[in-house]
């Protein structure tokens, strides 16, 4: 049954671009989640809605717009920046904005609902060998940037202040990493849909980030739940009929609620012990150690500088 | 005027203004208590609500209250520590909108349906379901003019709140609630993708003109009315579809004015990123004035 199924060019086709967004989409995941960016990622995929419903009204692969929106609002955002507060609201309202707009596209598109369903909520039929292609060269270029960038990407999504000060250019790491998940996110809604690319993205490194606590770890681990996700997904939505982001999504919920209702967190203080392994810094993380290591090291300098006056004056 | 004695106009006209008043006063909190991604999640999880009671054959409305409900009593004991939230409610709204999808799946005339409950159907609104939206609000409106003075306060700082002696977890799981019953009503105008239209966008350009709570809440009401009239004006005059012109004059003020008080504030001079600025200018506060006696300051 199941070698039957993949001897369907759809099904090759859905599992190889499936496998790529899977591994780059999770490795993507873990800093987003450190980064606190949940809610950007979300939004970005919507944003792209437009995009998409634009280049279909214009007769392009629908890839291509999501590539040019995604894109522009992750850049502006990343140089939009920094006040955390009012950044929410503005990427909700320019999200709100791409959203009306893709439906402004959609419903000019003759015989829209049909197209629609497909953008929102991906479909395993679609992929094209064009679709493969763009998936493995983007995905590839996407990994490469990010092993390149890697550690400084690491440092400063830890610890941003102590990047800065330590020359790293955390401004511009953090418009490349905009950028990255533009990308990512535009290769993942051919298989998932714009609306349930969290799952993708979030989904495996969340669950992840309480199995294990160094960034390898980690990333190692999420890029396994996901490929999980997609291979069990993709063949229960061929053998089921169910769309396949509902698979996807099911069974990334259901492995992440248990997960998180019986594992406590690893503290912050550990996981950041492991990131300062790799980064050769010592951080204090506790409030405890800095209690506890001040005082010493006061008693002994103390003494030695009165010596050493004492010295001088005698 | 001919167009508003045709009834789905009517409704639409009446169900869109009470929607529009509600959201605005109810998005001012939430713009307040940075929870602009719970509302978004809710909405997602009514649309589970609305395609399952598609499926079993119950009006949409009722569908979408019972979802939000829940999801809102579900974020609301779940979240307790404010930086792992994000990803609890990203994974419920990921899981509703699976739902969502299985249902409509399930359900004949899907697609048609999915971009209804998606991006609103204020025109298809019925009598029936203006009295339901009607009803709701009233009782919403008076149990948030009973609640607040505590939820501004509590709102604006929750710690100072608690040692006052403020229920502050017990008026956020509430507040979720009100949040929940308002963004069901909201699906029923600008769709669940667009709920931030009527929800963020009205709160948020009141907030960049005025500082002060009850003129704030006030312009953010006008605001939510104005987009939602201009909205449904153009729409019947151009047949393009409401929710787009709705959310694309949302959008386009909040812009501007964010443009606007960006130029007008010399960046040294702008307020820092906390709470407390909604209800003073930090940098207007003067240091308290010594009003005793000359005598009394020398010695």
């Amino acid at each position: 049954m199941l070698l039957n199924l993949l001897s369907y060019q759809f099904m090759q086709n859905a599992l190889v671009a499936g496998s790529i967004v899977a591994i780059v989409a999770a490795v993507t995941g873990y800093f987003v989640i450190v980064r606190g960016l949940t809610f950007a990622g979300h939004a970005l995929a919507q944003i792209g809605f437009a995009g998409a419903a634009g280049a279909v009204l214009l007769g392009i692969n629908p890839v291509f717009g999501l590539l040019v929106f995604t894109l522009g609002a992750g850049i502006s955002i990343g140089v939009l920046g920094k006040e955390i507060r009012e950044r929410d609201t503005a990427i909700g309202i320019i999200m709100m904005l791409g959203l009306g707009l893709g439906f402004l596209f959609l419903s000019l598109y003759q015989g829209y609902a049909e197209l629609a369903y497909s953008i929102l909520f991906g479909t395993i039929l679609g992929i094209s060998r064009t679709d493969v292609v763009v998936t493995i060269i983007s995905g590839a270029l996407t990994l490469a940037v990010l092993i390149a960038i890697f550690r400084p990407l690491l440092f400063s999504s830890y610890d941003p202040e102590l990047a800065q000060a330590r020359g790293v250019p955390v401004r511009a790491l953090a418009i490349v990493f905009l950028a990255l998940l533009a990308v990512v996110v535009s290769i993942s809604v051919q298989i998932i849909g714009i609306l349930l690319i969290f799952t993708l993205l979030i989904g495996p490194a969340a669950t992840a980030r309480r199995l294990a606590h160094s960034p390898f770890a980690i990333i190692g681990l999420a890029v396994l739940l996901a490929l999980l996700y997609v291979w069990v997904g993709t063949f229960w939505a061929a053998l089921s009929n169910f769309p396949i982001s509902f698979c996807i999504a099911t069974i990334s919920f259901v492995i992440y609620l248990p997960v998180r209702l019986l594992l406590p967190s690893w503290r912050r203080r550990r996981s950041a012990i492991a990131v300062a392994g790799i980064m050769n810094t010592n951080i204090p993380h506790s409030s405890e150690q800095v209690a506890q290591e001040e005082p010493m090291e006061y008693k002994q300098e103390l003494p030695r500088i009165t010596t050493d006056m004492k010295g001088d004056g005698v | 005027m001919n167009l508003f004695q045709i009834e789905f106009v009517q409704n639409a006209f009446i169900a869109g203004s009470i929607v529009a008043v509600l959201t605005a006063i109810v998005g001012y909190f939430v713009v307040l208590r940075v929870q602009a991604f719970a509302g978004d999640a809710l909405a997602h999880i009514g649309f589970a609500g609305a395609t399952g009671a598609a499926v079993l054959g119950i009006a949409s409305l009722i569908g979408t209250y019972f979802f939000t409900l829940l999801g809102a009593i579900g974020m609301g004991a779940l979240g307790e520590r404010v930086r792992g939230r994000d990803l609890e409610i990203g994974m419920v709204l990921s899981f509703a909108l699976g739902l969502g999808v299985l249902f409509l799946n399930l359900y004949t005339s899907f697609a048609t349906e999915a971009v209804g409950v998606l991006f609103g159907s204020i025109l298809s609104v019925t009598r029936s379901d203006v009295g339901t939206i009607l009803i709701t609000s009233i009782v919403m409106l008076l149990i948030l003019g009973f609640i607040f003075r505590p939820l501004l306060f509590s709102s604006i700082d929750p710690e100072v709140a608690l040692a006052r002696g403020v229920p502050v977890r017990a008026l956020s799981i509430g507040f979720m609630l009100l949040l929940a019953i308002t963004v069901a009503e909201a699906i029923q105008v600008v769709g669940v993708l667009l709920v931030f239209a009527l929800l963020i966008a009205p709160a948020a350009t009141a907030q960049k003109v005025s500082h002060e709570p009850l003129s704030t809440i006030g312009l953010s009401i006008l605001f939510g009315l104005l987009f939602t009239w201009c909205g449904l004006l153009l729409a019947f005059f151009t047949r393009l579809p409401v929710s787009f012109y709705i959310s694309v004059l949302a959008a386009l003020s909040y812009l501007v004015v964010m443009l606007l008080t960006r130029l007008r504030t010399p960046y040294r001079y702008k307020a820092p990123p906390h709470p407390s600025r909604e209800c003073k200018d930090p940098t207007m506060i003067q240091p308290p004035v010594d009003t005793r006696p000359l005598q009394e300051k020398v010695l």
